[in-house]
This record gives C-alpha cells, structure tokens and sequence, in this order.
C-alpha cells in the first residue's frame, strides 16, 4: 500500500480561498423541510376530541384537555376535549399525526421553545384559525422570539395522509343480494359478515368510545368490537346483552347513531357497528347457554307491559333479570310491534326477530298475543291488578294526506302488515307513494316486489313524490341509494294535492311544487307554487308521510290525568314514570327520535324506575 | 516503574461518548484495559416490553444515534418476520436507499471523529459538513434530521417527495467531487500512515474469535458481509463489492469505511435507476388491537459498524415479551478494544477506540 506523502495535503491549499460553508445561523435563517415534524398544530373544528393521539402517544406527552368553551355534541361524535402536549416528553415522532381519525392533527415546521419555566412547556395545540394571536405573517415573525407563543403562520410540515394512517379508513365490504336479483323477491338483501370478515371489520375500531355516547341506550360498542376482533363472539354477546336485549333485531334494523359519530366516518368509512352486532346475534345459536343470565330470587311483584314492542321487550327483559313476574299485552300474534309488521322482509325476517323474543319468553316473561287492551282486556283492569305498568305502544295509526280523494289511498302500515305477517296486497301496475322518510322508502320498495311477483314480465312502475328536495329528504342515504338502485323513480320538491278519480278507478296523483318545506323557525310548514301542477300517472297510491299514536284504549278519566309535553309526547320523569302513579312509559310515545334503539334506553330507565319504586314499596 | 491506575473518560477529549475506560498502566505501555460501560444505559429493551408495537417503532432509532435507520430496519424486519407482514418491492428499494445513505452518513460522522482525534481538523469539517448535506436530504424525506422514524414495519412511512431522487443524484455526486481532496489531505497523507499503521492490529483468527463484524473484521481480509450472507430488502438485487484490506489495523480499517463509502454511493445511483413505482406501505392492523402471534424471530442487517441483530420474542400480545439488540460497538467497544489495548500507549487509546468505531450509545441499551 501507498505511504502517501506529506506533501499532498498542501493540494488543499485552494479552500482557503473559498466561501466559508457555515450557515451564519439566526441571521441567515435554515428553512425546514416541508415534512418536518416540529411543534404540533390542530384544527379545533375538525378535531373531535376523540383521544387516539392521546392513546398512541409512545411517552404519555398527550393529555386530553376539557375545553369549557366547546359545546359537546355527542350526536355528532364532538367531544369537548383537545389534545394538550407537554414538549418535555414529546418525541415529535408524529404517530399523533398518523392516527389522527379527522386529520386535524398536524405537525408544523416551527420548533424553537426556550424558557426557563418548566410549564410553558405545555401546549394546548391550536393552529392559525383559532389562535391569530400567536400564530404570525412572515412579517411580524422573527426567529429570535420563535416559541411556543410566537409561531409562523401556514407552517404545516408532517400532516396527515389516509394513504399512510395508521387506521384502515375502508370498511369490510358487506356481501349483499344485488338490486337486480333482490327486487324480484323479498330475499334478505343483507347477507351478513362471516367470521373472518367480522373479525377484519371490527379490528378497525379506534376504541375512541365517541360512539358509546352517540348511542341513545350507549351500549358498550368499543368493548363488544374488541370481542369480535378477537374472535370471542360469546363475550361480545354477553356486552351487547347488558344494553340491549334485542341485538337480533337491532342488528338489522337500528338507526346506528353509532355509526354517525364514529371517528373513522369523518375521512373514511364508520366502523360497521349494526352489522356486527348482527353477527354476533345470528353466530349465536342459543343465546340463553351463551349468557349463563343470573335471575334475581322472585319478588313476588307483578308487572304489566302493554305492547312487545323493542321497548315493552326490553323492559321485560330487565325487569325480569330482576325477578318480576312480567306480562306483556299485544294485539299481533307475535312479539316486536312495529318491528313485526314495519321492516319489510328482505330487511328484518321474522325469523331474526322471534329469536329475540323466545330468549325473552324462556326468562319467564309471559307473552298474551292477540289481546288487544281496551278491547279483550280493560286498561283500568290491568293498572289495578299489576304492581306497575310499562306503556309501550309506540306510533301504529298511519296519517293521511286528507287531499281530495285520499279515502281512495291506502296507509302506510295496513300495506306494510299485511304483508309481512297477512296475506299480501295486490298491487296496481303503476303505483305512487307519497313521502320521502324511511317508511315510504319500505313501502316503495315493498311495492316493487309485490309487482315483479304479481305481474312477472309485464311493465310496472313504482314512482316517489315527497315534499323534500334530495338534500332534507328524512330517510337515510344508505336507504334512498338502494331505493334508487331497485328502479324507483322519485319526484322530490312535488306536494300531492289531489287524487284524481275518474269512473271509479284512480287516474293518478295531482301535485304541485313545493316552495319550502319548513318555516323561519324551523317548523314543518311547507308552502307551494299553486300555479305548477303535475299529474303523475298511476292506478294505485300509498300514503307514508309519518304515523301517530292511538290512545283510545285508555278511558277518559284517566287519559285526562295523563300529561303531554309541547311537543305531543308523553311526559314522564326521570324513572319514566308519567303523571299517573305506577304507569310508565317508554318509546315513540315519549321520545322523538320513533326509533327502536331510543326505545331500548327509556325502557332501561323505566325497568330502573320500576324497580326502585316496588322496592321502595317493599320497605 | 511504578503501576498506575488510569481513568479514560467519560468527560474526557477523544472519547467517544459516554463510556470510559480504566487503563492499568505502566510509564506510557498500558498493562490492562477495562471498558466501563453503563453511563448511557437507558433501559431500551426493557422499555420496549411495555409499549406496544408500533409505539416502539419511534424508540428503537434512538438506541444508535449516528446510523438510526438500521435500527429501524431490524425492528421492522422482526415484526414483518413475526406478524408475516409483506413489503411493497418500491418499499424496499427506498428501505436500501435509506440505509445505504445512512451509511454513507454515518461514515462521515466516523470519519470526522477519527481526523478530529488524530488532528486532521479540516478532513473532519468537511466530514461534518457533507453528513450535513445527507442529513439534509434525510429531513426532506422523514420530516427528522436524526431521528427518521421513518421504516416502519409494513414499509416506509412516506414516498419520496417530488424530485428527491434528483437531490440525491446531486448531493452525492457534490460530495464525491470531494473525493479527491479528501484522499490528498487525508487518506494519502503520510501523517496517516504514519498514524494510523500498525495501529490496533487484530489478526483474522482473533478476530473472528472475538466475534468481530463489519469493517474491523474486513480489515483483515474477510470478505464478510451480512448485506451478501444473508441478503434483505433488494441487497440481492443490486451488484456491490465489498471493499476489504488486509492488515487489520486502524489505517485498513480506515480505508474500509472509504471505500464502503464511494462503494454505497455507486449502489444507491443502481437503487435510483432500478426502483419500481407503486406502493410503499402495505397497512399494519390497527395499532390499539394489534396482536402479534407467539414466536421468536432473529434478523440481523449489516449497519454501518457492522452485524446488527435483533432477537425478538412474541407472546401472542400487543407488546414484545422481550427485545435484545446484538449490537456491532458492544463486541468492538469491550471485548476487542480491551483486547487491543494491553500493551498499547497511553497516545493510542483513542486512535485506536475510534477506528474500531465504537458507538457508546449501542453498547448501554
């Protein structure tokens, strides 16, 4: 090898005549890199509160702060909480970033904080929106005070990017029957996960709980999720169990609040919350050897539910967990309610929801079908036989448009009964449903099928008029993208004005457009072009635009003493309790969401209240 | 003559970091060498059985300050081995690329601590400098100058942003421009060879006794390369030579670790030119219910130093039962640099501690 020589460094002679490198640091200024992961920043707009940076953060540098100032919006998936970090912990590794559900999280590219106190280290992360205070124009910016006060504005560095999260914003796709098969029939449209596609979908939940309050009976969802993930669906029953008593039914048919408010929904796809519980309620044969439910000794105490409805199920179930002897009144053959005879059967089979009720029915709840009260047995018969009685009768009369002509109409809720648990209607060939809610959407699509059975091979039309133009329409998205997908026409923003007769057979329906639907304050007010009418053409129309309740069984004495809120609902007190000792009430009549889900949480607090109130007797 | 006890470090010029050495010594020859390590210790391994797996990902960078991305690398690869995750084939091109920069940088941090301890103050600014200028290219790609957390397990963490293949093809070819001056000034100076020859001189039996890797066992003429024996990302994908000296002293070693360089800078242009598009990230499962199934997994990457290993165990849990880092400086900073320095000067200590490389931060984990 070569020794070299001492000579040849002398050849480097020539740097002593070149541009020092040095960079004259702070007056010549280093900018960083657009992906540097300096200070955080966060959007409190978009930031949920939901906690997963607090969960991920390696060093516990994140706490989450409440914010008095914020409204929560539980509904919304919106807590009032923010992230605050203490940079004497931070590692600025950005996984905050990375799992960061609405990606209001970011990093930014200032970095510089000296401060002899210890507890200007903590930062509540703002960014330049909120807080115009500390975050500066390159103006007024100066790297001599950089800190955590005094920040550059439109700094972003490490931001997020759904392609590089660390959650998975697609959801497990779930096998359906597509629109061309399904509208020939009234086949379940939902197939459902199997094992290995629940335990993918449910892997994805954040475990941020932002759902649990979203949920009107805040069912333990992130624990019953994390079962299935883990593949322990008798676990997972035995969670969905201590809300919810329904899950086979629920698991079809709930409104999923849960979904809405579910953090993935913000940029991705909400976890599939409804249908795994359905998984779980469908992979379990038996539920009654799966919960091993512990049944309080018998008090003795005799309680009357009216209706077996979600709520009047409900309240059974709890109540006789905690050993009441429960009689529930209805006047179907079976149990569910509205759930028997609402939810056509390519959505709830009957099936799906007599599994529910026979676990009841086994926990010794007795069961009088076909009884209808006020008629086979008297209401004031019942409040004096039994201890308490739960009054869960839900909304069964449906209302009319009352236009010219509208005796000509059929209701929503005869057509749905009749065929789900009768005989089924015959339909026309072209047939209008006025309403744009999620019954009308049924009703629709009921209509649909009832045609290709009844007229296979012939032209059938099934058309929708409702009052709402597409944005406000009350049914769900999901909802009126499959309507759509099965052929229905719809015709949003047209009022019915009048049912046109001629000889005796119905011609079609005349309308007129809508000019709004609701008032300056919100109201349901709506008011129309007289002059633009529309006859849309059909032999058959179907009335779904909502449904009220029937009181008639109760007699005057006492529906007199029963007490109403503003809003036509029945008032009760925190024990569910109405203004009439002993009876109690629960769900449509009560709440005004009309959904099975909230009907479930009163019947919770009324088996509560109940319960305390005989025990209260005992003493 | 009289036995002295002498203390070499920690708070002393020429030492490598936190670490010290106990010299026996006797007028200038030293009779014995104890290396104390421990002043670093920061309890990584243990640290790692309580967080969870991809919380440990931006930890384990910080057990090697001067080269993170190897560490990074092993990490990875064990929870890929364990959990039978796949990589992206553009992943692991820029995986290749990371590391050979790294290399390139890390070598450069070598470099400016061996002039700097013999003298050669201006070979070690440049040094620095041009790290600066890969570090640079690193804060551009992860957002970190010296912490990247960036190769996680799955793939990398972002792509290349637009147009940094054309910063690396500039940088690097601003910094083999220097070549020449570097090997006037420094590697064919006379002042080295007379420095650095028969320095710290390990002969190839010892060595591979010992259980030497990387540079200090190519030195004395064994082709032994991780990158080749057992290759990983695309390293058999791409044609490499191992550069190897035969003396196995300080001054081979030297020249190894600048042949390594210009060797690793032909490799990433081969790397650039070869690199598919597409996805660089497959997903991991969700961080909060990852469970990585019972196993135990060994993977090992040649770093900078030389063989770095991973030995990692799963109990089927969200967090490693154990973690044990085989690092290349605990093998060359205690038992060889002890080895070594029995019967050397006391002037020697450092030349011959930073030619073998030794990383203190690697040692305490």
């Amino acid at each position: 090898m070569d020794k070299g020589s001492i000579f040849s460094p002398f050849k480097s002679i020539k740097y002593l005549f070149k541009k020092p490198k040095t960079l004259r640091y702070p007056f010549e200024p280093k900018e960083p890199a657009k992906r540097y992961r300096g200070l955080h920043l966060n959007d409190w707009d978009k930031c949920t509160g939901c906690g997963n940076c607090a969960d991920i953060c390696p060093n516990e540098a994140i706490t989450m702060k409440e914010i008095p100032e914020i409204k929560p919006k539980p509904e919304e998936g919106m807590k009032n909480e923010r992230p605050r970090v203490d940079y004497g912990r931070c590692c600025f590794c950005g996984l905050c970033v990375d799992i960061c559900p609405p990606g209001s999280l970011r990093l930014s590219r200032d970095y510089l904080h000296i401060h002899f106190k210890t507890d200007t280290f903590n930062l509540l992360a703002k960014d330049e929106k909120l807080d115009k205070e500390h975050f500066l124009p390159a103006k007024e910016y100066s790297i001599l005070k950089a800190s955590l006060s005094h920040r550059k504005e439109d700094n972003e560095g490490l931001v997020s990017d759904l392609k590089y999260s660390l959650f998975e914003p697609e959801r497990v796709p779930m096998p359906q029957v597509k629109p061309e098969r399904r509208r020939l029939s009234f086949i379940e449209q939902v197939i459902g996960y199997n094992r290995e596609q629940a335990e993918r979908e449910a892997s994805r939940c954040l475990e941020c709980k932002l759902c649990e309050e979203a949920c009107p009976a805040h069912l333990k969802i992130s624990d019953y999720i994390k079962a299935i993930s883990e593949n322990k669906p008798d676990e997972s029953l035995k969670k969905i169990f201590e809300d919810n008593p329904i899950p086979s039914i629920c698991g079809r048919v709930c409104m999923k609040y849960c979904e809405d408010a579910c953090s993935l929904s913000i940029r991705g796809e909400a976890v599939a919350v409804r249908w795994l519980k359905r998984f779980v309620a469908d992979s379990i044969k038996d539920y009654k050897t799966t919960l091993e439910l512990k049944i309080a000794k018998p008090t003795g105490k005799k309680i009357a539910v009216i209706g077996a409805g979600p709520g009047g199920l409900s309240v059974s179930y709890f109540l006789a967990l905690k050993g009441h002897k429960v009689t529930v009144f209805d006047s179907l053959s079976g149990g569910g309610g509205m759930m028997r005879i609402g939810p056509p059967l390519y959505r709830l089979p009957i099936e799906a929801i007599d599994k529910d009720i026979n676990h009841i029915a086994s926990l010794g709840v007795e069961f009088k079908f076909n009884t209808t009260v006020g008629k086979d047995i008297l209401f004031e018969d019942i409040l004096k036989e039994y201890e308490g009685v739960y009054l869960g009768i839900g909304t069964t009369i449906s209302r009319s448009t009352k236009v010219k002509n509208a005796d000509r109409c059929i209701l929503a809720l005869p057509f749905l009964e009749e065929n789900k648990i009768g005989k089924g209607v015959k339909v026309g060939k072209e047939i209008i449903v006025i309403g744009g809610g999620n019954v009308a959407m049924d009703v629709a699509r009921e209509a649909l099928r009832l045609q290709q059975i009844q007229y296979p091979g012939e032209k059938t039309v099934t058309k929708m008029v409702s009052l709402e133009d597409w944005e406000i329409m009350p049914a769900t998205k999901e909802e009126i993208e499959d309507t759509k997908a099965e052929g229905i026409q719809f015709n949003p923003n047209w009022g019915p004005k009048e049912i046109k007769v001629e000889d005796g057979k119905i011609k079609g329906l005349l309308c007129v457009k809508v000019k709004s639907v609701f008032d300056e304050q919100g109201r349901f007010r709506p008011t129309f072009y007289e002059e633009k009418e529309m006859l849309l053409e059909g032999d058959m129309v179907i009335e779904a635009i909502g449904q009220g309740s029937d009181f008639s069984f109760i007699p005057k004495p006492f529906f007199e003493k029963l007490e109403f809120t503003e809003r036509r609902k029945v008032k009760v007190d925190e024990n569910g309790q109405t203004s009439i000792p002993k009876l109690f009430a629960g769900g449509d009549i009560v709440n005004l969401n009309l959904d099975a889900v909230t009907a479930i949480a009163d019947a919770k607090v009324a088996a509560e209240g109940i319960d305390k109130i005989l025990l209260s007797n005992l003493r | 003559m009289r036995e002295l006890e002498l203390y070499f470090g920690p708070q002393h010029l020429g030492m490598v970091g936190n670490f010290s050495i106990t010299l026996k010594v006797e007028g200038d020859r030293i009779l014995e060498a104890q290396a104390n390590p421990g002043y670093l210790h920061r309890g990584f391994e243990k640290l790692m059985e309580y967080r969870t797996w991809i919380q440990n990902f931006p930890m384990v960078c910080r057990i090697n300050v001067i080269e993170p991305d190897s560490m990074e690398m092993v990490y990875a690869m064990a929870v890929e081995k364990l959990a039978g995750i796949e990589v992206p084939e553009r992943a692991n091109y820029i995986r290749t690329i990371v590391l050979e920069l790294s290399r390139v940088s890390s070598h450069l941090f070598g470099l400016w601590a061996y002039a700097n301890m013999l003298g050669f103050d201006t070979v070690a600014q440049w040094a620095m400098y041009h790290r600066d200028l890969i570090l640079d290219l690193f804060e551009e790609l992860t957002g970190g100058r010296v912490y990247h957390i960036y190769i996680w397990p799955g793939g990398v963490r972002r792509d290349f942003p637009e147009g940094f293949k054309d910063k690396i093809v500039n940088t690097l070819h601003s910094i083999g421009s220097c070549i020449p001056d570097y090997d006037n000034t420094f590697f064919n100076n006379r002042l080295f060879y007379e420095r650095a020859k028969g320095i710290g001189k390990i002969t190839q039996k010892e060595a591979k006794e010992l259980g030497a890797t990387g540079q200090v066992l190519r030195a004395t003429g064994e082709k032994f390369d991780i990158r080749k024996v057992e290759p990983y990302a695309v390293y058999d994908k791409v044609d490499f030579e191992i550069p190897t000296r035969e003396d196995g002293d300080a001054y081979s070693r030297i020249w190894v670790i600048r042949d390594e360089m210009i060797e690793s800078v032909h490799m990433i242009f081969k790397l650039l030119d070869a690199m598919p598009e597409g996805s660089v990230y497959n997903k991991v499962p969700n961080p909060f219910k990852w469970k990585i199934p019972k196993g135990e997994a060994y993977v090992r990457v040649e770093s900078s130093r030389g063989e770095l290993g991973l030995y990692m165990v799963s109990n089927g849990e969200d967090k490693p039962y154990r973690v044990h880092f085989r690092t290349p400086s605990y093998t060359h900073g205690l038992v060889i640099l002890e080895k070594l320095l029995k019967n050397a000067s006391i002037a020697d200590v450092g030349n011959i501690m930073i030619s073998l490389y030794v990383i203190a931060p690697e040692i305490d984990r």
